[in-house]
């Protein structure tokens, strides 16, 4: 109970501490300084955000499916906070350490959607609506490349035991077997967080915010916490099963790490994996809803099918691992390259013609 | 009993479009356009553009007013290229009027207009960013650029927008000294930055998907809509007005007019990306062989009194074609000032465009119009 009190209360301050970084990351690839009026560097402008959306007033509209439109928030926020439970932190920091933490982790992650739709279909606004049927829809064309990606990592660990994954990368990380896993992983990830390329059901431009358009205030900030909270979750799981976890390459410490060494670790790896979603959401617009379905389906589902097949070999025969990773990273390698010359199939780009004198017309 | 049990057929369910009101307050409108879409799921049956919130009489007022007081209702039709519509204005009385410019004046006027030109464009680039999804980024590296053209011209006339320059017969007042470098200087951080800025969005992998092939125009739909500008170049038409029209000093200026291919909305952005590197290159040679002397012509009176007649004169703007027509009965004031506003007609065409594609693609086929919603209603 003890551990759960503790990790209820660190969650938030993690968020509090992520908008910031967010802002300040976000400013400086735009040229900007980000926050730097609230606090040294604006430092407390999570703080000031945080104390500003609690004392909102809770608007609901009166055309809102009342029920529906209030639950929202928290069906987003619960199973998020569902699945830190079963996240190990380091080899002895978790809450609970589950035999099936993986297969508990994705499904209860998956559960968000719901309120997705809730949000979207309750605030009887069209926006919303539009929001609310596109994330659905976006959430059944991600999560099959991204479970298929985990599960290639399982196969190899031969557990689904997130420490038993860990314990298995001592030597070598996931990320050099499992290249093309990891890859999937990571798109897929960018897709189930919203956040660009894949931030179609909450498009500023064209959906207005989607589903959290007729929010403010608290529950508002739910979807937010929701939001960061998966944004950290996603991180700690991709560190956890691609880049070692806890674990110091090239074995530094020589059996027993110290505990502050592996936390150290940990909040590198998992950083590592955030600043590469708020990098990518700077420097990338967004793709249509069709491109981004085609995309999974066609694209990421048979290549994690692929991953799956050599791992499926590898085992069979009983190969050495060593063997996957040339045969990954010429897959990943094809696998980018597919996607390179699938958004140039139009054509590439041309040279303009010119013309120095006079006009057709 | 037995329980019937089918699948539900497409055709059992029944299916609404619903239409969807985007504007006059949304991120992607560019302004207070509105446009109701029919929407079937995402697809865009139906389109219904709504203009005329920004309308403030910008052809009327100047009926009232002196010829030399209309220039500030120029620079806010078109708020992005004020120099191009004060060019087209002054040009306008001064044909009708009969006089003639000091040389250096025109040279003045191409000068500004061009890099007026490059500064619209940069906030095209900006917004449109904006528009396809990039969080911000793009927007502030096309302001970086062009904060500084705009910091080169409050030092030539003091203001930051309105700017109210150029005068009928001339320009109000000359050049800081400094000028020829400054401009240089800035120039040659601007082309830096619009390579940053072809970077980031012309060989991207989304943009290249999401703007490759989406609704193309044909030269001759171009020509029935009246489109003008980049968006009538991208269709393949070599049309601009400064080639086939000469005014001013472009018949001595060496300048390409590039063109598209198949008219869609990344020809569009093609296109004004190398109009920039073109008005580079106006301004450039501009500056090298202005002459020194007078700015403003000889003998003007103080109450400037125009011969009874008309005229129409029109400039290649950065959104297309920006004429001017006058009608003058010999007064101080002209009798009849009506504007032909390039976003106007290339707006016209936002119906035809969008029918059949995705809410996405109207946002971003909306925002390859460039449209400026003064210069729609005026």
């Amino acid at each position: 109970m003890a551990r759960l009190a503790i990790i209820a209360l660190l969650v938030p301050v993690t968020v509090i501490i992520l908008t910031w970084v967010e802002r300040k990351v976000i400013g400086r690839l735009q040229m900007r300084l980000g926050p730097m009026r609230v606090g040294p560097y604006g430092t407390l402008q999570g703080v000031a955000d945080t104390i500003k959306l609690l004392t909102k007033e809770d608007v609901r509209p009166q055309t809102a499916d009342r029920w529906v439109f209030e639950l929202a928030p928290f069906v987003i926020v619960v199973p998020v906070f569902m699945a830190v439970v079963a996240i190990p932190f380091t080899a002895d920091l978790f809450i609970k350490n589950l035999t099936l933490g993986l297969f508990y982790f994705v499904a209860v992650t998956g559960l968000s959607i719901v309120g997705f739709v809730m949000a979207g279909w309750g605030s009887d606004n069209k926006y919303a609506l539009l929001g609310g049927v596109r994330a659905a829809a976006q959430l059944i064309s991600y999560e099959i490349p991204l479970v298929m990606a985990i599960l290639a990592v399982a196969m190899l660990a031969q557990s689904l035991n997130l420490a038993v994954i860990v314990g298995a990368q001592e030597d070598t990380p996931n990320i050099a077997y499992q290249l093309l896993a990891f890859i999937i992983f990571a798109i897929a990830g960018l897709a189930e967080l919203y956040r660009q390329p894949f931030d179609i059901p909450v498009a500023e431009s064209e959906v207005v915010g989607g589903p959290f358009v007729e929010y403010s205030g608290i529950r508002w900030s739910m979807f937010q916490l929701g939001e960061f909270v998966n944004l950290v979750l996603i991180s700690i799981l991709g560190s956890l099963i691609f880049l070692g976890g806890w674990q110091w390459p090239w074995s530094v410490f020589d059996k027993s790490v110290p505990v502050a060494a592996q936390v150290a670790m940990m909040v590198v790896k998992t950083g590592a994996f955030i600043l590469f979603f708020m990098w990518m959401r700077a420097s990338l617009p967004r793709l249509r809803i069709d491109q981004m379905m085609s995309f999974c389906w066609q694209l990421l589902l048979p290549f994690a099918f692929l991953q799956i097949i050599l791992n499926g070999l590898v085992l069979v025969y009983g190969w050495p691992n060593e063997i996957l990773i040339p045969l990954s990273g010429a897959a990943a390698a094809g696998a980018v390259y597919l996607t390179h010359r699938a958004a140039r199939a139009t054509g590439v780009r041309y040279q303009p013609g010119y013309q120095t004198v006079g006009s057709v017309l | 009993m037995a329980i019937e049990t089918r699948v539900p057929h497409e055709s059992d369910l029944e299916t609404i479009d619903i239409n969807v009101n985007v504007g006059p307050q949304h991120p992607a409108t560019h302004g207070v356009f509105r446009m109701v879409l029919t929407v079937d799921g995402e697809l865009v049956v139906d389109l219904d553009p709504v203009i005329g919130y920004m309308h403030r009489g910008n052809e009327k007022l100047p009926e009232n007013c002196d010829y030399r007081q209309v220039i500030g209702y120029h620079d806010r039709t078109d708020y992005l290229a004020q120099f191009n519509t004060e060019h087209c204005y002054v040009e306008a009385v001064e044909k009708l009027a009969g006089i003639k410019a000091p040389e250096r004046a025109e040279y003045i006027r191409v000068i500004l207009a061009e890099m007026n030109r490059i500064a619209s464009h940069l906030m095209l680039f900006g917004a449109f960013g904006t528009d396809i999804g990039l969080f911000g980024t793009s927007f502030m590296y096309a302001f970086r650029d062009r904060e500084t053209i705009q910091d080169l011209f409050e030092e030539v006339t003091g203001e930051r927008m309105m700017y109210n320059y150029f005068r009928p017969g001339g320009v109000a007042w000359d050049l800081p000294d400094n000028f020829r470098q400054r401009c240089t200087q800035v120039l040659d951080s601007v082309e830096r930055g619009v390579e940053q800025l072809d970077g980031l969005m012309m060989e991207n992998e989304v943009v290249l998907a999401r703007c490759r092939g989406l609704s193309p125009v044909t030269p001759e739909d171009a020509i029935k809509w009246g489109l003008s500008g980049p968006m009538l170049r991208a269709t393949g038409l070599r049309h601009d007005i400064r080639r086939a029209e000469p005014y001013s000093i472009y018949d001595r200026l060496q300048f390409d007019v590039p063109t598209g291919k198949q008219g869609d909305v990344y020809d569009k952005l093609v296109v004004r990306l190398e109009e920039m590197h073109q008005s580079a290159r106006i301004v450039r040679q501009a500056l090298e062989t202005m002459p020194e002397g007078p700015i403003m012509a000889e003998g003007l009176k103080r109450v400037l009194r125009v011969p009874a007649g008309e005229v129409y004169m029109r400039v290649e703007s950065p959104r297309g074609e920006y004429g001017v027509y006058l009608v003058s009965q010999g007064s101080d004031k002209p009798w009849r000032h009506k504007v032909r506003g390039a976003s106007f007609s290339n707006l016209s065409a936002l119906r035809a465009m969008s029918v059949g594609n995705f809410v996405s693609d109207v946002i971003i086929i909306l925002g390859s119009i460039d449209i400026v919603l003064c210069e729609v209603d005026r």
